[in-house]
C-alpha cells in the first residue's frame, strides 16, 4: 500500500531465486507433459471434425440406423455396426439416438452432432466427456476397453428438460 | 524509505473536497469515498441476492433433500451465476479500483461524474438481470447463455449495459493515476497494492471488449436482425471474455492480499521487482484461458488448445506461484522481526489469529491455491479434461478460487473499509473474529463436496442425477457433504451481511481511531515503514519456513496431477 523508491528493480535474494528455479522448473514439466501425451498416450482429445448441418446429419443418421439396426429399445433402435466403421449418434432435446452396440477391443469412428442446441457427450461411468455443437461433426475414434451397458449423460445444460436427455451404449 | 503520503498539498478552495483519515494519515477525497461506499453496497446487494439462490440450489442438489423443481433451480442457478461471478465481484473490484486510484495515492477522483455514470449502467444492468431472469420464462439460459438457447433481448441488454458501465468506472482508474502522477501527489513508484490493481484494470478492459465481441451478436440475434450466430465462435469469445474475468478477480485479490498482509502484519514486500514481475506475467499471458472451456471442443486443433491451455508455458501460473511465496514470506520476515522466531513456523503460530484480515488472508491463500489452483491447472490440462469438462469437479474447481479465494479476501477487507471509509464503528466484532473461519469451512466441505462428486461423473448444471441412474451410491455421501457445507457456508455469508449492515445502518458517524479491529492498538501499516533493509537481511528472519510451506504445496501438487494422469489411463481408448 505505500509506494516504494523509485528504483525498486535490485537484485532477486537467494531464496526467491531458489523458489522461481524449481517453479520454473515445474512448470516446463506441466508443458512437456501435454505433447508427450499426445504422442505417447492411448487416451486423446479428438481433433477430427467437419462441417455438417442439422438436416445432413440427420439424414446420415437415418441412414445408417436402416442399415444396421438388430433391435429396439423404449421406442429408440438398438444399432450395431461392423468394427472398424463410422457410427453415429444424434443429440437433440432431450434424447441420444440411436442406442448403439459396440465390441469390445474394436476401435470405431464414432460422429456426434447435435440437432438444436449445445449438448455436452458424458459417457458414464467410463467418464468421458466432449462437447456437441450443432453444425459440427465431431469424431471421436474410440476403442472400448470394458464391456456392459454405459449411460449418456447430457452435461451441457440443454433448457428445462436437460436432465431428461439421458441415453444408452452397450459394449459386448 | 517507503512512504504513506507524501505529498503535494492540497490547495484550498470549493474543487478541494477531502478529509484527513487519522489512522493512515492519508487524504479522503469525497467524490471517492462516497462511489467506493456506493459499489460497495451494491456488492453486498448482489452478494445477498446469489447468496439466497446458493442455498436454495444447493440444497436441491443435494439429493436427499431435493428442494426446487427443475424451473426454479435452473432459474435461480442462471441468477446465481450472474448475482455472484459477475455482480458482486465487478462491482467489489470497481469500490476497489476508486480507492486504490485515490485514497491510497492520496490523490483526487478526477472524473466522478463519469465514475457515477458508470455505476448508475452497473446497477441498471445488473437489477435489470435479476428481474428479466426470475420473470421471463425463455431466460433460464445460464450465466454462459449458450447459443442458440435463446433469452430475452433485454437479457443481453441488461449485460451489455453492466459491461459498459464497468468499462467506464475502469477508465476512471486509467484518468485518476494519470492525473494524480502529473499533480505529484505521491512520491517514488505506484505502490504494489495499485500495481495490482492497475493489471487487474487492464485485464479487464480486454476482457469487457471480448464480452462486447460475443454478448452484442447474441443481442441482435435475439431481435432477429443477425440470422444465426456459429455456437463454436460464441463459446470463444464469451470465454474470452469469462475466463479473463475470472483473471480480473485473481488479480484483484492478489492486491488485496498484499494491502491485508501490510494493514494486519506490516509487511513490507520481499523484492518489489519480484513481485511486479509476478503481476506482469499475468498481464501477458492470462488471457490465453478461454481455451480452458474450449478443450473438448470440436472444430479446434491440438495445437491451439495445448498453448493457450497452457498459457504459454503456464507462465501465468509462475505468476500465482511467485505471490505464493513472496505474500508468506513478506509475513514471516515481518514478524520474526518483532520477535517470532522460533523454528521454523514460530511466526505462523503467533500471527494474529483473531484479526478477521489475517484469517481471511490466510484462508483465502491456502483455499485458492492448495485447492483451486491445483485443481484449476489439472484440468486445464488438455487431455485430463475430457475427465472433468461439465462434471461437478468444475465448480468444485472455481468456488475454491472465487469463492473460498477472492471472496473470503474481499470479505476480510470490508471489515477495514467499514471503520476507515464508511466511518462507522464495526459492530459484532465478535462474529466478524469467527464468519472467515466458518465461511472458510463451509466452502471447504462445497469444494470437496463437488469435486468428489465430479469425480464418480456427476453432472454440473443438472437438477436431478438420479434420472442417470448410473452413479455410485457414494455420490449420496459426497452431495450430502457440499449440501451441509453450503449450509455453513451460508450461515457464514449470513453473518458477514449482518455484520456489514449493522455496523453502516445503526450507530453515529465515528472517525476510525485504530487500524486493527480486535488484535491490539497498534498500527502495522505505519510500523512497516520502519522495517529496515538490515532487518529484511538479517540471517534470523529469513523465511525458511514459507519456503516449507511452498514446497509442501508443490508435493501435494505434483500428487493431484499425476494421479489425474493415471485417472486417464485407465479408460477407453480414444483419439
Amino acid at each position: 500500500m505505500l509506494a516504494p523508491e523509485r528504483n525498486w528493480w535490485k537484485p532477486i535474494g537467494r531464496i526467491e531465486k531458489t523458489w522461481l528455479t524449481v517453479a520454473l522448473v515445474w512448470c516446463i514439466f506441466l508443458t512437456i507433459m501435454m505433447p508427450l501425451w499426445y504422442f505417447m498416450g492411448k487416451q486423446n482429445v479428438p481433433t477430427e471434425s467437419y462441417r455438417t448441418t442439422p438436416k445432413d446429419y440427420a439424414a446420415t443418421v437415418n441412414e445408417f440406423v436402416a442399415q444396421y439396426q438388430v433391435g429396439e429399445e423404449n421406442g429408440i433402435p438398438v444399432v450395431a455396426a461392423p468394427p472398424g466403421s463410422d457410427v453415429y449418434l444424434r443429440a437433440s432435446a432431450w434424447q441420444w439416438y440411436p442406442i448403439l452396440q459396440l465390441e469390445k477391443g474394436q476401435e470405431y469412428r464414432l460422429h456426434i452432432s447435435s440437432m438444436d442446441f449445445q449438448h455436452g457427450f458424458s459417457l458414464q461411468p467410463v467418464n468421458i466427456n466432449l462437447q456437441v455443437l450443432p453444425g459440427y461433426d465431431y469424431v471421436a475414434t474410440i476403442t472400448p476397453t470394458t464391456s456392459g451397458e454405459f449411460t449418456i449423460v447430457c452435461n451441457e445444460y440443454c433448457f428445462l428438460g436437460h436432465h431428461t436427455m439421458v441415453g444408452k451404449m452397450i459394449v459386448k | 524509505m517507503a512512504t504513506l503520503a507524501p505529498t503535494t498539498p492540497w490547495a484550498k478552495g470549493a474543487k478541494d473536497d477531502y478529509r484527513d483519515c487519522p489512522v493512515t494519515t492519508l487524504k479522503v477525497d469525497m467524490h471517492a469515498e462516497r462511489l467506493i461506499i456506493a459499489n460497495a453496497v451494491m456488492a453486498v446487494v448482489t452478494l445477498t441476492l446469489g447468496g439466497i439462490a446458493a442455498l436454495l440450489i444447493a440444497l436441491t442438489r443435494w439429493q436427499a433433500v431435493h428442494l426446487l423443481d427443475a424451473t426454479w433451480f435452473y432459474r435461480l442457478l442462471t441468477l446465481h451465476g450472474i448475482d455472484m461471478l459477475v455482480a458482486w465481484m465487478v462491482f467489489f473490484e470497481m469500490a476497489g479500483l476508486h480507492f486504490g486510484s485515490t485514497v491510497l495515492l492520496n490523490a483526487r477522483h478526477a472524473a466522478p461524474k463519469l465514475a457515477w455514470l458508470g455505476f448508475i449502467m452497473m446497477t441498471v444492468g445488473g437489477l435489470m438481470a435479476n428481474v428479466v431472469v426470475l420473470f421471463d420464462p425463455s431466460s433460464n439460459v445460464m450465466f454462459t447463455a449458450y447459443v442458440p438457447l435463446k433469452a430475452h433481448p433485454l437479457f443481453y441488454l441488461s449485460y451489455i449495459l453492466f459491461a459498459v458501465g464497468a468499462l467506464i468506472a475502469v477508465i476512471t482508474f486509467f484518468i485518476n493515476i494519470v492525473v494524480a502522477k502529473r499533480e505529484g501527489r505521491f512520491g517514488g513508484s505506484l505502490p504494489l497494492v495499485v500495481f495490482g490493481l492497475m493489471t487487474a484494470a487492464i485485464l479487464a478492459t480486454y476482457t469487457l471488449l471480448e464480452g462486447a465481441a460475443a454478448i452484442v451478436p447474441a443481442f441482435l440475434w435475439s431481435l432477429g436482425i443477425l440470422p444465426n450466430l456459429d455456437p463454436g465462435i460464441y463459446r470463444n469469445f464469451f470465454w474470452g471474455f469469462g475466463h479473463p474475468a475470472q483473471q480480473v478477480n485473481l488479480a484483484a485479490m492478489v492486491a488485496i492480499w498484499y494491502a491485508l498482509a501490510q494493514m494486519t502484519v506490516g509487511i513490507r514486500p520481499v523484492n518489489e521487482k519480484f513481485s511486479r514481475l509476478a503481476f506482469i506475467l499475468y498481464l501477458f499471458f492470462i488471457n490465453l484461458g478461454s481455451a480452458h472451456h474450449l478443450l473438448v471442443d470440436p472444430g479446434l486443433s491440438f495445437g491451439w488448445k495445448a498453448v493457450n491451455t497452457s498459457y504459454a508455458m503456464y507462465l501465468a501460473v509462475l505468476g500465482s506461484m511467485m505471490h505464493a511465496f513472496s505474500i508468506p514470506a513478506a509475513m514471516e520476515i515481518a514478524l520474526r522481526a518483532k520477535g517470532y522466531r522460533k523454528g521454523l513456523f514460530g511466526w505462523l503460530r503467533n500471527g494474529p489469529w483473531k484479526e478477521p484480515g489475517f484469517s481471511a488472508l490466510v484462508i483465502s491463500m491456502v483455499m485458492f491455491g492448495w485447492i483451486g489452483g491445483v485443481t484449476g491447472v489439472t484440468i486445464g490440462t488438455e487431455q485430463i479434461n475430457m475427465l472433468v469438462h461439465n462434471t461437478l469437479r468444475l465448480p468444485g474447481h472455481f468456488h475454491a478460487t472465487v469463492v473460498a479465494g477472492t471472496t473470503i479476501a474481499f470479505m476480510g477487507f470490508t471489515y477495514y473499509v467499514i471503520p476507515l471509509i464508511f466511518r462507522k464503528e464495526l459492530k459484532l466484532k465478535k462474529w466478524a473474529v469467527w464468519q472467515p473461519y466458518v465461511f472458510g469451512g463451509g466452502m471447504l466441505l462445497v469444494s470437496l463436496g463437488m469435486i468428489t462428486s465430479g469425480l464418480q461423473g456427476v453432472a454440473r448444471r443438472n437438477w436431478d442425477i438420479s434420472f442417470a441412474g448410473v452413479v455410485p451410491g457414494t455420490v449420496d455421501l459426497t452431495l450430502a457433504i457440499f449440501g451441509i457445507g453450503a449450509i455453513i457456508a451460508v450461515i457464514g455469508g449470513i453473518m458477514y451481511v449482518s455484520i456489514v449492515l449493522t455496523s453502516i445502518l445503526t450507530g453515529p458517524r465515528l472517525e476510525a481511531s485504530n487500524l486493527l479491529l480486535v488484535a491490539g492498538t497498534n498500527n502495522p501499516l505505519l510500523e512497516s515503514t520502519t522495517l529496515t533493509d538490515h532487518q529484511m537481511e538479517d540471517k534470523q528472519n529469513q523465511p525458511k519456513g514459507s519456503l516449507v510451506l511452498v514446497i509442501a504445496f508443490l508435493v501435494w501438487f505434483a500428487v493431484y496431477y499425476l494421479t489425474n494422469w493415471w485417472l486417464l489411463g485407465r479408460t477407453w481408448f480414444i483419439r
